[in-house]
């Protein structure tokens, strides 16, 4: 249980997680979780799969009700009963694995209806402001095709640019390119590192080790629901202290022989 | 020359029989207006709602799915009477079969419900809309879509289960060839025109919610198209 | 005849238990009525639902043409209708029936269009590699047929056959209005005659015979779901 981050209120800190628990029946998936983000940084979550980075980015902004522990955005305790969850949740933008763009919507609706519904924009400012966002991911020309009309990789971006519209404080991203044929990835990527060189703090939940090394800040290694190892990439690429950590890369480069891309 | 005289007995009593078809085609739509109004908080029940309303919800499916419809409207019409509350047997019809439909029309739209994946739910608690927020601008439109082949479906049911109500005496298409046909005593012929009538509101009704569903249609995001004009079981 | 009798007369007079006492083994007569009506509609439907769906999909053009207006013009139009066809409209032509057999032969006709259907969707979804390796082993259409084809349509047709059970039991009530003396008719019968227990009491006959209904549409149901349990083969399911 590390107190430290339940002390301090630095407002630097856009979240901080304080010892997280949840358990999903007899299975304990997340067993006591801390870590802190600062404003501008890009965090990657790394470790082998069922290890409960997904649950855990999930109870961030409770899509996921956590079992016991605390977490903050900026001076706000999320897991506060009182806490409107819903104000909350506009202020982080969430990336999922397959994309959930809302199937009956055009993209430019995809990105539009949070703005209209939630904020309470008007339809032209709203059109204004989620056409920049899909202009920044690159898609301004698809504004009017369905989700089915794109591919794998142009879906995700225009999630991405759902999710940016809204203004959050903090992205969540979860695997968001692991569903994606290999030759879609990098654009997606690409729009991500885009973001964190523009100052966006970032959690990335991913398996893609060369971007959590070259575009990411930190990097966490979970494995069991417990954070293993914590430290800047340079530290947790090449000079791993624990064992664990130093065993799971090298299976990834393995399997990948994407390590040091 | 006797070939002649009976379509012209036909001819005459088309005006007759269109105005069944006009009664018919009342009921029809009343009907399946109640029947979707009360269909979608039932479904919603189903899905969403707390384990009593769920539990409700799906006992009052139950019954009426298996309750014949014919028996329920005869009981509700004799019901009426016996407490003494006057409704005519119009209204009557269009509550009982309202009812009636509205139990199937929540399984057409349950099944819509359940096909929709869950993180379009998920997405869109994301964006920090509330429950209901995400019911009505994603299930709902999404949902709607769905169902609209089981519909024309649940159409041709109904436009066909409504001349039942010839047994409380509603004068539509069936008991105005009913009529017709005891008065010229041409009851073959009658029913053969009556039953040619029923054939086209079928088609043409089916025909017209296919045109909207294209309307409506959004790339990947189609209904199911089930067997037309089959059983509504 | 009344087995009941001397238990009845212990009920209070003229209350609602009484009446279902002393009306129900008329009622449960009504009852078997129905059911005979049900399963020898279903039957009919069988055998003329498995002609339509062979025609409709083995056929020659007439064939194929004769069977799919006789299903779409049946699926299309009211059963009521089609029994006032057979019952009212046929004398017409010298052929007269009564009222039990008329609506066996309309709930018949009228299923068969059904039945029909569900057929081809069982045979269309056995698929043609089965035929091809049928008649690859030297066997005749025919025979492909009776001993490849229909033992598996047979089996995977089961689930809406059963279905198609149960609404012909359900519309099986219909037949209440040319006549026939099924269930309803027998309620009708009670309630409209001046004399007896039931005599102009429309609304408490009407609602025992609703509860006897609703109690056999479930328990059918129940059996049947059980029965499908039963005959599951694995991996020979439609769809």
């Amino acid at each position: 249980m590390s107190s430290e981050y339940k002390v301090s209120s630095e407002a630097s800190f856009v979240v901080r997680v304080a010892d997280l628990h949840k358990r999903y029946g007899s299975e304990e998936v997340l067993k006591g979780v801390s870590f802190a983000v600062r404003q501008g940084e890009a965090l990657a979550i790394i470790g082998p799969s069922g290890t409960g980075k997904s649950t855990l980015l999930r109870c961030i902004n409770r899509l996921t009700e956590p079992d016991r522990g605390r977490i903050w955005l900026e001076n706000t305790e999320i897991t506060n009963a009182k806490t409107d969850i819903n104000k909350i949740r506009q202020q982080i933008g969430f990336v999922f694995q397959d994309f959930n763009l809302f199937a009956h919507l055009t993209a430019l609706d995809n990105v539009r209806l949070g703005l209209t519904k939630v904020k309470k924009l008007s339809l032209k400012e709203a059109t204004e402001r989620a056409m920049i966002e899909l202009r920044r991911v690159g898609l301004a020309e698809q504004a009017q095709k369905y989700p089915a009309q794109l591919s794998g990789g142009q879906q995700q971006r225009v999630s991405i640019a759902r999710a940016l519209a809204m203004d959050p404080k903090l992205m969540l991203f979860d695997e968001p390119t692991s569903a994606l044929d290999p030759e879609l990835i990098g654009e997606v990527l690409h729009v991500m590192q885009d973001l964190a060189d523009e100052g966006m703090t970032m959690i990335v939940v991913t398996h893609e080790m060369g971007f959590a090394r070259s575009v990411c800040d930190e990097v966490i290694f979970m494995e069991k629901g417990v954070i293993v190892e914590q430290g800047p990439p340079e530290q947790i690429f090449t000079q791993p202290k624990q064992p664990r950590t130093q065993q799971f890369l090298s299976k990834i480069s393995e399997l990948y022989g994407r390590t040091s891309s | 020359m006797q070939r002649l005289e009976k379509l012209e007995l036909i001819w005459q009593s088309l005006p007759l029989l269109g105005e069944g078809v006009l009664v018919t085609m009342t009921l029809t739509i009343s009907l399946l207006g109640v029947g979707l109004l009360l269909g979608i908080p039932v479904a919603l029940g189903q899905a969403y709602g707390p384990r009593p309303v769920r539990l409700l919800m799906s006992s009052y499916e139950r019954f009426f799915r298996a309750m014949p419809i014919l028996v329920l409207l005869i009981v509700c019409f004799y019901g009426l009477g016996f407490w003494g509350i006057y409704v005519p047997a119009f209204g009557t019809a269009v509550v009982v079969f309202g009812l009636h439909s509205s139990a199937y029309q929540s399984q057409i739209f349950r099944g819509a419900i359940q096909a929709i994946k869950e993180g379009q739910l998920l997405a869109a608690r994301a964006l920090g809309m509330s429950r209901l927020q995400a019911i009505r601008y994603i299930v709902l439109p999404q949902a709607l879509r769905l169902s609209l082949p089981g519909w024309s479906n649940e159409y041709s049911g109904v436009l066909k289960d409504t001349s039942f109500v010839f047994a409380i005496g509603v004068t539509e298409l069936t008991r105005q060839g009913w009529q017709i046909a005891m008065r010229t005593r041409e009851i073959f012929l009658v029913f053969i025109t009556v039953a040619v009538i029923y054939l086209i509101l079928t088609y043409l009704g089916t025909w017209l919610l296919e045109r909207i569903e294209r309307r409506l249609s959004v790339p990947g995001l189609a209904g199911q198209r089930r067997e037309e004009h089959g059983r509504v079981i | 005849m009344n087995l009941l009798g001397p238990f009845c007369q212990t009920l209070q007079d003229g209350s609602f238990v009484r009446l279902a006492c002393e009306i129900a083994p008329r009622l449960l007569q009504g009852t078997a009525t129905t059911f005979q009506l049900t399963v020898f509609a279903m039957v009919l439907g069988l055998g003329v639902g498995l002609l339509l769906a062979l025609g409709r999909i083995y056929g020659n053009k007439p064939i194929y043409g004769l069977s799919t207006a006789y299903v779409q013009f049946v699926r299309g139009t009211p059963v009521l209708v089609q029994l006032f066809l057979i019952y009212y409209g046929l004398p017409a032509f010298e052929i007269r029936l009564d009222p039990f057999l008329a609506a066996i032969i309309g709930l018949g006709l009228n299923s068969a269009a059904y039945q029909a259907e569900y057929f081809r969707g069982a045979i269309q979804a056995i698929g043609r590699g089965q035929m091809l390796a049928a008649r690859a082993v030297g066997m005749t259409n025919l025979q492909a047929i009776g001993y490849v084809i229909l033992p598996q349509a047979l089996r995977i047709v089961i689930p809406p056959w059963s279905n198609e059970l149960i609404y012909t039991l359900k519309y099986s009530s219909v037949a209440y209005i040319i006549t026939t003396p099924e269930l309803m008719y027998t309620g009708q019968i009670i309630a409209s005659s001046p004399r007896g227990p039931g005599a102009f009491r429309y609304f408490e006959v009407f609602l025992i015979v609703a509860v006897i209904y609703l109690v056999c549409v479930l328990v059918i149901s129940k059996l049947l779901d059980l029965v499908e349990q039963r005959v599951k083969i694995p991996g020979l399911e439609m769809r």
